[in-house]
This record gives C-alpha cells, sequence and structure tokens, in this order.
C-alpha cells in the first residue's frame, strides 16, 4: 500500500495542530507542516487561498491527507484515513 | 510575565464567571505560553488556535478570552481552543467534542 501524502496547515500556536503533529509522530507517520503565522504577509496571503480552496473556513489545523481534507484535531477520522 | 503569573491572575476571576481552566494542565500551560508569545507577538493576547491579521481593530473578537467563548462553552462545553472549558467538561459529565469555528467567514484575515 503506497504511504499517503500528508500535509498540515497549522499555526506554531494552536494546541490543536501541535496535538495533530504529535499523533503522527506518534505513529511515525512523515508528514510536511507549514505554520502559517509565522509566514510573511506576502506569503500569508498566497497559503491562505490554498487553505480556502481545501478548508473554506479557513481554520486551522487543515489536515490533508492523500485526497482527503480534514479540518480541526479529529483524531477518529485522522486515524481512519490513515488506517492507523 | 511568566505561565504561572498568568494562570494565577486569570484563574480566580474567569472561575468567578464560570469558566474553568482545562484538566489537562500541560495543554493548559501550552496555551498560556502561547497567548504571551503573541502578546509580545502582536501585542495583545490573541487566541493560540486562530490566524490573527497584526490588526488590533480586526482581531478585537478573537482576543483571549474570545468573542465565541461563551455560545462555545455553552455549546460543547470547551471554547475552540479548549483553554477554558464548564465544570461538566472537566468532570466528563458531557462528551469532549471537536468545537466548529464559530468565527465568521469575513472576520478571517485574508492578507
Amino acid at each position: 500500500m503506497t504511504e499517503k501524502d500528508v500535509k498540515i496547515f497549522s499555526l506554531s500556536t494552536c494546541s490543536h495542530c501541535k496535538s495533530s503533529k504529535k499523533l503522527f509522530d506518534e505513529c511515525s507517520v512523515q508528514y510536511d507542516f507549514i505554520d502559517v503565522d509565522l509566514l510573511d504577509k506576502e506569503e500569508k496571503g498566497l497559503i491562505m487561498k490554498d487553505i480556502k480552496e481545501l478548508n473554506p473556513r479557513c481554520s486551522f489545523p487543515t489536515i490533508v491527507i492523500g485526497d482527503k481534507v480534514i479540518v480541526g484535531y479529529r483524531e477518529d477520522q485522522i486515524r481512519e484515513a490513515l488506517k492507523i | 510575565m511568566d505561565t504561572d503569573a498568568l494562570y494565577e491572575k486569570l484563574k480566580n476571576f474567569q472561575e468567578s464567571k464560570g469558566y474553568f481552566f482545562n484538566k489537562d494542565s500541560e495543554k493548559v500551560n501550552e496555551l498560556l505560553e502561547a497567548l504571551i508569545t503573541n502578546k509580545e507577538r502582536y501585542g495583545y493576547m490573541v487566541c493560540p488556535c486562530r490566524l490573527a491579521s497584526g490588526e488590533q481593530k480586526d482581531d478585537r473578537d478573537i482576543i483571549c478570552p474570545c468573542e465565541y467563548r461563551e455560545p462555545d462553552v455553552k455549546e460543547f462545553g470547551s471554547c475552540y481552543c479548549s483553554l477554558y472549558v464548564s465544570i461538566e467538561w472537566n468532570k466528563g459529565e458531557i462528551s469532549h467534542e471537536y468545537v466548529e469555528e464559530r468565527r465568521p467567514l469575513e472576520k478571517m484575515p485574508g492578507f
């Protein structure tokens, strides 16, 4: 089974974002993340457009697992999407 | 100010209003630290789980305690970032559900 791409749009200060990263770390899941609050204004503008397409509410974390988008730290949905 | 001082400063006052710190002290400490970080970064304690615009007039509704705490705690027993909860939530008398973002979309920073 090919490993799914996992990406998190997060905030460096957000506890739900930290919980998501922690879950991935604990389950040895490779993932990329972008802490949007640490970007400069221009980069934030570009990223927010990407996030809005994935998650119209523009909230954090926005988690992409393969072609599935999960909004918020929802452990059950994350585990199911990753079959872990 | 460090997290212990902020904790002491907030606890009694917020409890008198019916809002209690999450029983998960590690999460509380993490969130208080984040509030202090945001205070240093923006000049005000914007919610750690929301993206600030950096303009205080535009972020007023998400300065902690945010405007959405009251309806969120009423509906879910927890505020959006789960710093403040109800007694029932802490006792496990109500389920710990994911709190949807209640902030209107038009208030979100577009940059």
